[in-house]
């Protein structure tokens, strides 16, 4: 599984980053996550407002900080 | 099994968001009884001098702080469940295809309702661009959104009354909308960095999550913790020295420099204000201590909005789309606005 998250290095970004190691660590799932800065990349995936995560090229969540439990379940594939 | 527990999860969960309204009327009792509380404990439990300027300092900071707070967080709660219904890529979506001046008065008052930042200007100014929406649109959404904030409004509202709040919410809004169409009607299109018309965005595709009330207020939840938990501290610290002039500053002290009759007073705040940073949290209880030594009122709005709508460090992060001299055309023009706004309210008053 792939796990994107798109932010231009706000601090709400760093935090997305921080919870979904988190939630990848406490759920064992084989993820890799990549934090996306680029601006081109962030738009093509048609996000305005970051921080955004995109999960197997998927956006799950934009301009948003979804909870520790929400991420488990959308890693979690239920 | 499992869905017995997802299910009492559920219940679990929706009682904690009634809590919200549960504290309403607690709120509303403590903010009506506030003032006398206040000045019983003061007065009567402490046994403090009347005619003291300390007693005065304390008086003031006691009843301004939970004041303020009561009020933060009732607005901040509102305005978090108002905002959960909307989102750039809606907002996108109803500015597509309006003319100029209907889109310029749209643009300013979604501005204010839509959840933005300052860090995603970048990707929302492409995003405008892409689908066609005028610049000139862009930039009344642009100067809205900052200016126009839900903690300056409650502060507003709580030291100064309802008045005063509505006039800055409306001139604000006035301020964003002609100047978006003053930017709009110049030829400023050559003044966007070329990589911006290059980009290709995606599609936004999100699949539907369905929100119900209980997600929005939980949203409104998080964003009371959100705010308060990052400005408290500016707060404290600004109506501790609001207080200090209160008790300590001759009356009358900023007349001369900030007073109507300074008519010089209105260009200077603003151009003082701009490079200025500040949230509208640190910068209001400043705002009062000025007002009651005398500082005209349009005089201490202009500064309040040039400092908490321009900012240095939104125009360092837009200098990436646009050229200098956009930057410096969007900043006159705004400043103008500002300007312009101050005279005005020092006019009527």
């Amino acid at each position: 599984m792939k796990i994107e998250i798109l932010g231009m290095g706000c601090a709400t970004c760093n935090k997305l980053e921080d919870t979904v190691r988190q939630a990848i660590k406490e759920t064992g799932i084989d993820a890799q996550v990549d934090h996306i800065t680029d601006i081109k990349k962030i738009m093509a995936y048609g996000v305005m407002i970051t921080p955004a995560m995109v999960i197997d090229g998927k956006v799950m969540a934009a301009g948003k900080l979804p909870s520790l439990e929400d991420i488990k379940k959308m890693i979690g594939g239920k | 099994m499992n869905e017995c527990c997802t299910q009492n999860n559920n219940e679990n969960k929706s009682l904690n968001h009634y809590i919200p309204f549960l504290l309403i009327p607690f709120a509303v009792v403590i903010y009506f009884f506030l003032e006398r509380g206040v000045d019983f404990f003061v007065y009567a439990i402490l046994r403090m001098d009347k005619a003291s300027h300390l007693t005065e300092v304390i008086r003031f900071f006691l009843y301004d702080t939970p004041k303020v707070f009561i009020l933060l967080t009732v607005i901040v709660f509102v305005v978090g469940i108002i905002r959960s219904y909307f989102s750039p890529e809606k907002t996108r979506k109803a500015l597509e295809g309006k003319p100029l001046f209907a889109g310029n008065v749209m643009a300013a008052g979604l501005g204010v309702l839509t959840p933005f930042c300052t860090c995603s200007a970048i990707p929302l100014f492409i995003g405008f661009v892409e689908s066609g929406i005028p610049l000139g649109v862009t930039f009344s959404f642009l100067v809205a959104a900052p200016m126009i904030n839900e903690v300056a409004l409650v502060l507003l509202f709580g030291l100064f009354g309802w008045k005063t709040a509505l006039l800055y919410a409306s001139t604000g809004l006035l301020i964003a909308i002609i100047s978006g169409w003053v930017i709009g009607r110049m030829k400023i299109e050559r003044f966007v960095e070329d990589w911006v018309y290059e980009i290709k965005a995606g599609d936004f595709q999100m699949p539907e999550q369905k929100i119900t009330f209980n997600d929005r207020i939980q949203a409104g939840w998080t964003a009371v913790v959100d705010i308060i938990s990052k400005i408290w501290i500016y707060i404290m610290a600004g109506i501790a020295l609001g207080a200090a002039v209160h008790g300590y500053v001759p009356e009358n002290f900023m007349a001369s420099i900030m007073g109507k009759e300074a008519w010089w007073s209105v260009p200077l705040a603003v151009l003082i204000g701009v490079p200025l940073y500040s949230n509208a949290a640190g910068i209001i209880p400043i705002l009062q201590a000025l007002l009651e030594k005398g500082a005209a009122l349009g005089t201490a709005l202009a500064f309040m909005m040039s400092v908490i709508g321009l900012s240095l460090p939104e125009m360092i992060i837009l200098r990436k789309v646009i050229k200098i001299p956009l930057i410096v055309i969007f900043i006159s023009v705004v400043a103008t606005g500002i300007i312009i706004v101050g005279f005005l309210f020092n006019w009527i008053y």
